[in-house]
């Protein structure tokens, strides 16, 4: 374990202190962001300026953009090749989910309207 | 290795979230596949939400029964609230992460971790308050209709989601403390910020699909 | 059972759940089955425990096996859990053929409730009990040996997943003495399995059951996929993979995306049953089929992880005994990846007749036979790798040319039942179960047999006896045909699925002969037992240190057999596909290493075994209501991994001169041994050393 052990209180090069605010300023664009797209949301939907499908779909697109913005800023995927691996399992999840929601959304719907309506 | 070969590796293997990468190349190599491991297990959790979600679209327009409709009892107030909680905490989680690869001493990843675990609870005690006044107050508790059913077992799936993150929190904050900041210990606190910034993307999810679009009539 | 009378201590148990409390009820054969079948399994278990005892195998057990996170004796331990419960399967499939034969115009001699959990176990315990621990164990085995590396990518989740695994099979078992199965079928469909309806503890134990094995599954793709992804040997690039790790790979990612979708469903049943919930109740807004929906959301790739393994092992059966590389290896992966896919856009087809417009119908029939695509160019692609080849009709070959012909057959009646329309005439009739089958026992059962006979010299170091293997592949073969081949014409003439009793006397001649076939059947797997046994009394005999039975073509046969436990003294470079026969051909097998290094491998753990009694414990205590218990269960899972991690000295050092001195003695040892030509391949003289058909010069 002490071999391990990362000595303490070492001096910081200067790469790594400019690596470090690079990081952090990524944090605060994010936590930014994502407050510049929940708020719109929110009050959006709050204030029924739009009537309720066109909210519906902007308070989506809003959510789809801040689910965008979380990854790129806190979970640190983007387009480059070295994340390829990655963006390729969410992409593929992405088809996946894609596949069984709306698949079990329309499924669904169509049996209510068949079966269950008056 | 000259700096060109290990910068070539840097940019070749890369993973979610921050990599310890340069200041810990060492580090880097044993992170790649415990952290795409459990990116994997995150994938599947997040079919099991999706899941949860597209029961909720159904339930929620066709089986409300005799049970109030989502207009009836949602309002904005607490959501955003939480909302706010929970992104801050995920901030604050950023700092753990920069902490944990940058600081050779735990103290200022420990304190951040306290800071996010602290508004990980207050989310908790938010939804808690939601959830208790909803089924004693509103009279509207799961046992009532397909909607309630479907809406408190995804945000409960959630809230329990956040729970078993504090108490992993709480794990490491003690294991930095004991053992400090090794590489286990290290690979550990990355792991539990995917785990809290995917719940984040989750809850995206549950605030837009549930609340706001549950108070449109 | 009054919720009023919830136990704190013992929640609902009683001593009438006992089977062998008859509660006043005259002696019947139905109890005699019964009896008889939970006697056979407590006798079975005392003899176990004490031939343990007395020859001294507990701590053997213990320390070699249950807390070894050796993948090859984890890959071993699930293929025995695997044989155990096909052991009770096959039996209750016997007893349920036994009783709709003797029911023809009379009731036959079980009563209606035994009958329902008879099927219900017999599903439950052939999927998951019996087919995802073979797989999973044969993968186990046989994937990091054939990509180069040490062990998986996370030993101790693996001894986890296999710990679930166990303790789901364990819950089922349990239930055959104490309290009793569902009856709902292994699908588990609501409202039947609501609490109004199922109102005993039979379905709770399918749920927990089913949940712990699920969850292990998950976790072994995602350990799996880890693994192909990470710890391929250098050189060993994709393209580069045998066909059985390329399907282990897509079986991996089946399992990482499927397997949540049916614990979604078995999660809501659970709130229904035990908090009241509403997901699928006939009222307050309930949806009984969003679960024929989520269930088959994870049904249907189910199917697909059932069934690539096995186009995996008749890839590797079929190329070493045609002596070729493989026909069309690049299509064969394309296929396989293209099914893996499609296999997530077709599961309506398993509920065509619930009353969704025919445009929904109309789109998952097309999807469906889309599928016979991918598998026709299968075919092909092994029919091709035969085609010029020196073919030898050992057992696992015999069994690979049966399931061509069988499965094409099965896969012809599945594109009819892909139609919609004739769906709706065959739905839930005798001929749907008479497809499946044809699927799933030359898709999947004789694949894992072929893969034993195959695999086996690999595992233990000696082979199978080839004559008792060839009398149970005919058993096999004939019965598969005796058993299935009636229930199409059953089907055809009307016959419903899950029925115990018949009036229409013209059934009677089908169901006899599917009879004997079951009979056929269950005798092939004794004589599979049985040829094992024989083996391993005849080990010297049989024994093929060499490691290279059958001349063959990926990396695991360059190895010792049985396989020492650190794989490969120093790590292959890989250059080719089909790696170790480029060796051979170009002279460079069994040569001797410049330098070995230390090999670190994980230590053993009590963690598995203790999780393995924690979620045991749970799922006893969750079936039961026994709250305090279902919580120690819960935390006591956590405990040992939480430990685990303040401790950081998992590993243990094998060093260099060891593997040297073990490495330079069995190459020694091969060197002596006779170069067998492949016509000796099952007689006597095959000690393991190939005199290889490759060598120098093109297949």
């Amino acid at each position: 374990m002490s071999d391990q052990h990362v000595t303490a209180r070492r001096p910081i090069p200067d790469s790594e202190r400019i690596g470090r605010r690079r990081e952090l300023r990524r944090y605060i664009a994010g936590f930014a962001l994502s407050l510049l797209l929940t708020l719109p949301a929110f009050s959006l939907a709050a204030a029924g300026v739009l009537p309720p499908a066109q909210t519906r779909l902007a308070v989506a697109g809003l959510a789809l953009l801040q689910i965008v913005v979380h990854f790129r800023f806190f979970l640190h995927i983007d387009l480059q090749k070295s994340h390829r691996d990655d963006l390729m399992l969410i992409l593929f999840t992405g088809l996946i989910i894609g596949l069984m929601v709306l698949g079990t959304l329309w499924i669904l719907f169509d049996l209510e309207g068949r079966m269950l309506s008056p | 290795m000259s700096d060109h070969a290990s910068a070539m590796a840097d940019r070749e293997h890369r993973h979610p979230g921050l990599n310890l990468d340069h200041t810990d190349p060492e580090g880097h190599a044993s992170a790649e596949p415990v952290i795409f491991g459990f990116w994997i297990f995150l994938m599947s959790d997040l079919i099991v939400f999706a899941l949860l979600f597209a029961t909720y679209a159904a339930m929620s327009t066709q089986g409300t029964g005799d049970g109030p409709a989502p207009a009836q009892l949602f309002d904005l107030r607490i959501p955003l609230l939480e909302t706010l909680v929970l992104l801050t905490s995920s901030f604050t989680l950023g700092f753990v992460s920069l902490a944990n690869k940058y600081e050779g001493h735990p103290r200022q990843a420990i304190g951040w971790l306290v800071v996010t675990l602290v508004l990980g609870a207050g989310f908790l005690a938010l939804e808690y308050h939601d959830f208790s006044t909803l089924i004693h107050e509103k009279h509207a508790g799961p046992q009532v209709s397909g909607f309630l059913s479907s809406y408190f077992l995804l945000t409960g799936t959630h809230f329990v989601h956040v729970a078993a993150g504090i108490a992993w929190g709480m794990v490491l904050i003690v294991q930095q403390a004991v053992l400090g900041p090794t590489l286990p210990v290290k690979l550990r606190v990355m792991r539990l910020a995917l785990f809290w910034h995917m719940l984040d993307i989750v809850w995206i999810g549950i605030f837009t699909f549930v609340y706001l679009s549950g108070v449109l009539a | 059972m009054s919720p009023g009378a919830v136990d704190p201590l013992t929640g609902l148990m009683n001593w009438r759940a006992l089977v062998f409390v008859t509660r006043g009820d005259p002696l019947s054969v139905n109890h005699l089955v019964a009896d008889g079948a939970a006697g056979l399994m407590l006798v079975g278990g005392a003899i176990a425990a004490g031939l343990m005892t007395v020859k001294g195998w507990w701590r053997p057990l213990w320390r070699d096996w249950l807390t070894s996170l050796d993948h090859k004796r984890i890959g071993v331990m699930y293929v025995a859990l695997a044989l155990v419960m096909m052991a009770r399967a096959i039996a209750e499939a016997v007893v349920m053929r036994t009783q709709q034969a003797a029911a023809v115009g009379s009731p036959g001699f079980l009563d209606a409730h035994h009958f329902g959990e008879l099927f219900s176990t017999h599903g439950t315990i052939m999927i998951f009990f019996v087919a995802m621990p073979f797989l999973t164990g044969l993968m186990n085995f046989v994937m990091p040996l054939q990509i180069g590396a040490r062990d998986v990518s996370f030993p101790l989740l693996n001894a986890i997943s296999l710990a679930l695994t166990a303790a789901g099979a364990a819950l089922v078992m349990v239930s055959l003495v104490y309290g009793g199965f569902s009856t709902g079928g292994w699908t588990g469909y609501p409202p039947f399995t609501g609490i109004r309806y199922s109102p005993g503890t039979g379905v709770d134990t399918w749920i927990w059951s089913v949940s712990l094995s699920s969850i292990g599954s998950t976790l072994t793709g995602l350990n799996f996929a880890v693994t192909l992804y990470k710890n391929r040997a250098p050189g060993m690039t994709f393209f580069r993979m045998p066909l059985f790790s390329w399907v282990t790979l897509c079986v991996s990612i089946l399992m990482i995306f499927a397997m949540a979708p049916l614990t979604v469903a078995t999660v809501m049943l659970a709130l229904d049953r035990y908090a009241g919930f509403h997901f699928f109740t006939a009222d307050a807004g309930g949806n009984m089929m969003n679960y024929a929906n989520l269930f088959w959301l994870f049904g249907h790739p189910e199917v697909y992880i059932l069934i690539l393994p096995a186009f995996g092992v008749w890839s590797e059966v079929i190329s070493t005994f045609s002596a070729k590389q493989l026909y069309g290896y690049h299509s064969l992966v394309a296929a396989t990846m293209v099914i893996s896919v499609l296999s997530f856009t077709v599961w309506l087809h398993h509920f065509f007749t619930m009353g969704q417009s025919a445009n929904v119908n109309a789109i998952f029939g097309i999807a469906t036979m889309l599928i016979g695509i991918p598998t026709g160019v299968k075919i092909y692609d092994w029919l091709l790798t035969m085609v010029r080849g020196r073919i030898r009709l050992t057992v696992p070959m015999l069994f690979a040319i049966v399931f061509m012909i069988t499965f094409l057959i099965g896969g012809l009646t599945g594109v009819i039942l892909a139609n919609p329309t004739i769906d709706f005439v065959f739905h839930n009739s005798l001929f749907l179960v008479a497809h499946f089958h044809n699927m799933l026992i030359p898709g999947f059962l004789f694949a894992m047999i072929a893969a034993v006979q195959f695999w086996f010299p690999k595992v233990f170091g000696f082979r199978l006896d080839e004559r008792l293997g060839r009398i149970s592949f005919w058993l096999w073969a004939v019965g598969f045909y005796l058993a299935f081949m009636p229930l199409y014409v059953l089907g055809l003439m009307g016959a419903m699925r899950r029925t115990m009793e018949w009036q229409r006397p013209e059934y009677l001649p089908w169901l006899a002969i599917a009879l004997v076939g079951a009979l056929c059947l269950l005798a092939a797997f004794m004589t599979f037992v049985a040829q094992i046994a024989v083996s391993v009394r005849r080990r010297d005999a049989l024994a093929v240190p060499g490691g290279d039975p059958w001349d063959g073509l990926s990396l695991e046969w360059s190895l010792p057999a049985p396989v020492p436990e650190y794989n490969f003294a120093v790590l292959p470079r890989v250059g080719a596909r089909d790696p170790f026969m480029a060796m051979k051909r170009e002279g460079r097998a069994h040569l001797r290493p410049e330098a070995y290094e230390d090999i670190r491998l994980p230590k053993n753990s009590p963690a598995a075994p203790i999780i393995l009694a924690a979620t045991f414990l749970t799922g006893f205590a969750l079936t039961w209501h026994i709250w305090w218990l279902a919580i120690a269960g819960l935390v006591a899972c956590w405990i040992p991994i939480t430990l685990r991690s303040f401790r950081e000295d998992h590993e243990r050092v094998i060093p260099a001169s060891e593997v040297r001195r073990q490495h330079e003695a069995w190459l020694d040892r091969v060197a002596a041994l006779p170069a067998i030509r492949r016509e000796d391949e099952t007689g006597p003289r095959n000690r393991g050393r190939a005199s290889s058909q490759f060598a120098g010069g093109q297949p």
